[in-house]
């Protein structure tokens, strides 16, 4: 389990994130929402330590990362695994090199021993045959299914995606946030993803959490955020003539 | 004071390129590619600039030299002289700030552009590591590509001055063993090295601390070739003062 207690962010006068508390499950999807410029991309990378933040605690499994060694944090780090919005593949790399990389970084298995795994991992994606195409012969769908299986090759305890939708057709975008489900429930993951994509929200939000101006709005689920009066929430989560149908639909079935 | 936080920046760039070292099975196939693409493949282009600038060398000398008492042989001094102390070191170190420079800046900003680089510190690697140090190994077998660039530079000269009718091949090769100091290779070889570590440092600090888009990447990579330059061309004048001077 993560979990965030009273979170400060300052950057130079700006405060970016204003205490916040959060607490993310094993097993579960928990999804960071809310406008451009909420915090929620910073608030990310406090968690990943690839920000430091000013006040509060980040404790992964009872771990609090700021009083971590180096060496402790070096190894926490390898058990995370990260989906960026853009895939960040190594372009140098084949697909099956990509999803090697953090076996041959982080364990002592032999070529063959990476070979079978990397296997495993990329057939759970659905991408059997694609082990020697390069990442620029890849689909924009295939590329984020192989940065979902690199951030899966090392049995992470801890998946971060940012947007891992954004410039995916609707079709696709559902089958990568099911898979990241699938692998979250699975392997028994704690699972975090920032995004915008209320489509998402909806498909596999077990835990939401809106941030608005750096401190935490809403939090909830996808079953409750359709009865929420949160007015920033509805206005955000329900900015579209569709949704607003939808949220509509919701509501008057319910009652 | 931007330059000022820039070169602090530096420092701590280098200090930090030696921290949390990368598995060494990993870090020798990275050495051993970027010798391939830093140091191997620019083999040609340093031959070909070393072997006609050294012919131009002979020329412009075996031209200027109009006074009948100064002996002939001197056309070979002055090449061996012009192509061991400035035009291999530092004359070819500028050519490859060019070369070698923005392939470094522009490959590595791509990755910076690309989250590739925060994919690495998100891993928990040492990202000046892995990238940053086995370009700086790659570039210490720098000085074999200038020792070939001096030996073909004396090459080019010869084959002007012997092609071209300026002096007699025994003046020539008199010439280029007259008067050597051993000093001199000293010397070339050394701020050979500072070079080498010059053009592998200051265009991987333009790539790695750039921000931006494709459109940066390419503002950097000019940059860093100015940078470098500038700094080859300062370095220069400081060791030659010190150990010539």
């Amino acid at each position: 389990m993560i979990e965030v207690k009273g979170l400060h962010k300052w950057f130079g006068d700006a405060h970016i994130l204003k205490g916040l508390d959060a607490h993310f499950e094993k097993g579960k999807t928990s999804l960071v929402i809310g406008q451009s410029g909420s915090g929620k991309t910073v608030f990310i990378k406090c968690l990943l330590g690839l920000f430091p933040y000013d006040e509060g605690t980040i404790s992964y499994d009872g771990k609090i990362y700021s009083k971590l060694s180096e060496n402790q944090k070096r190894n926490l780090r390898a058990e995370i695994g990260m989906v960026f919005q853009g895939s960040a593949l190594f372009d140098s790399m084949t697909i099956q090199e990509n999803v090697m990389f953090p076996l041959r970084m982080f364990t002592k298995m032999s070529k063959s021993e990476m070979e079978d795994r990397a296997d495993v991992v990329l057939k759970r994606v659905n991408l059997d045959d694609a082990h020697n195409k390069m990442p620029s012969e890849a689909s924009g769908g295939m590329q984020k299914r192989v940065a979902i299986a690199r951030a899966i090759v090392n049995n992470p305890k801890y998946l971060f995606c940012d947007e891992p939708n954004s410039g995916l057709d609707p079709k696709t975008a559902i089958v990568i946030d099911n898979l990241i489900q699938e692998i979250t429930d699975e392997y028994q993951i704690v699972t975090v993803i920032n995004s915008h994509d209320m489509n998402s929200v909806m498909e596999i939000g077990e835990k939401i959490i809106f941030l608005q101006h750096g401190h935490k709005e809403w939090e909830g689920s996808k079953d409750t955020i359709f009865k929420t009066e949160n007015k920033a929430v509805t206005d955000f989560v329900y900015s579209s003539e569709l949704f607003k149908k939808v949220r509509k639909m919701y509501l008057e079935g319910t009652n | 004071m931007t330059y000022l936080s820039n070169i602090g920046l530096y420092f701590l760039m280098i200090k930090e390129m030696f921290r949390k070292p990368t598995k060494w099975s990993v870090m020798k196939g990275l050495i051993l590619k970027d010798i391939d693409d830093l140091v191997i493949g620019s083999l040609g282009i340093v031959a070909f600039i070393s072997f006609f600038v050294g012919g131009v060398i002979t020329i412009q000398t075996a031209l200027n030299i109009t006074n009948p008492l100064i002996p002939k042989y001197l056309v070979g001094f002055a090449t061996r002289q012009s192509v061991i102390l400035e035009f291999a070191p530092t004359f070819t170190s500028i050519i490859m700030a060019g070369k070698v420079g923005s392939f470094i800046t522009s490959s590595i900003g791509t990755m910076r552009v690309t989250e590739q680089i925060d994919a690495l510190e998100v891993m928990g690697i040492n990202s000046l590591n892995y990238l940053v140090f086995p370009k700086t190994v790659a570039m210490m077998l720098y000085p074999f590509a200038i020792a070939i660039g001096m030996f073909l530079g004396i090459l080019g000269g010869m084959a002007a001055c012997v092609y071209g009718g300026y002096t007699s091949l025994e003046d020539y090769i008199t010439g280029i063993q007259m008067d050597f100091d051993g000093f001199h290779m000293t010397y070339s070889f050394l701020k050979t090295f500072v070079f080498a570590f010059i053009l592998a440092t200051i265009p991987s600090f333009h790539g790695f601390y750039m921000k931006g888009g494709a459109l940066e990447v390419g503002k950097a990579s000019t940059t860093s070739f100015v940078w470098t330059s500038v700094v080859i061309i300062l370095i220069n004048y400081i060791l030659t003062d010190m150990l010539l001077g």
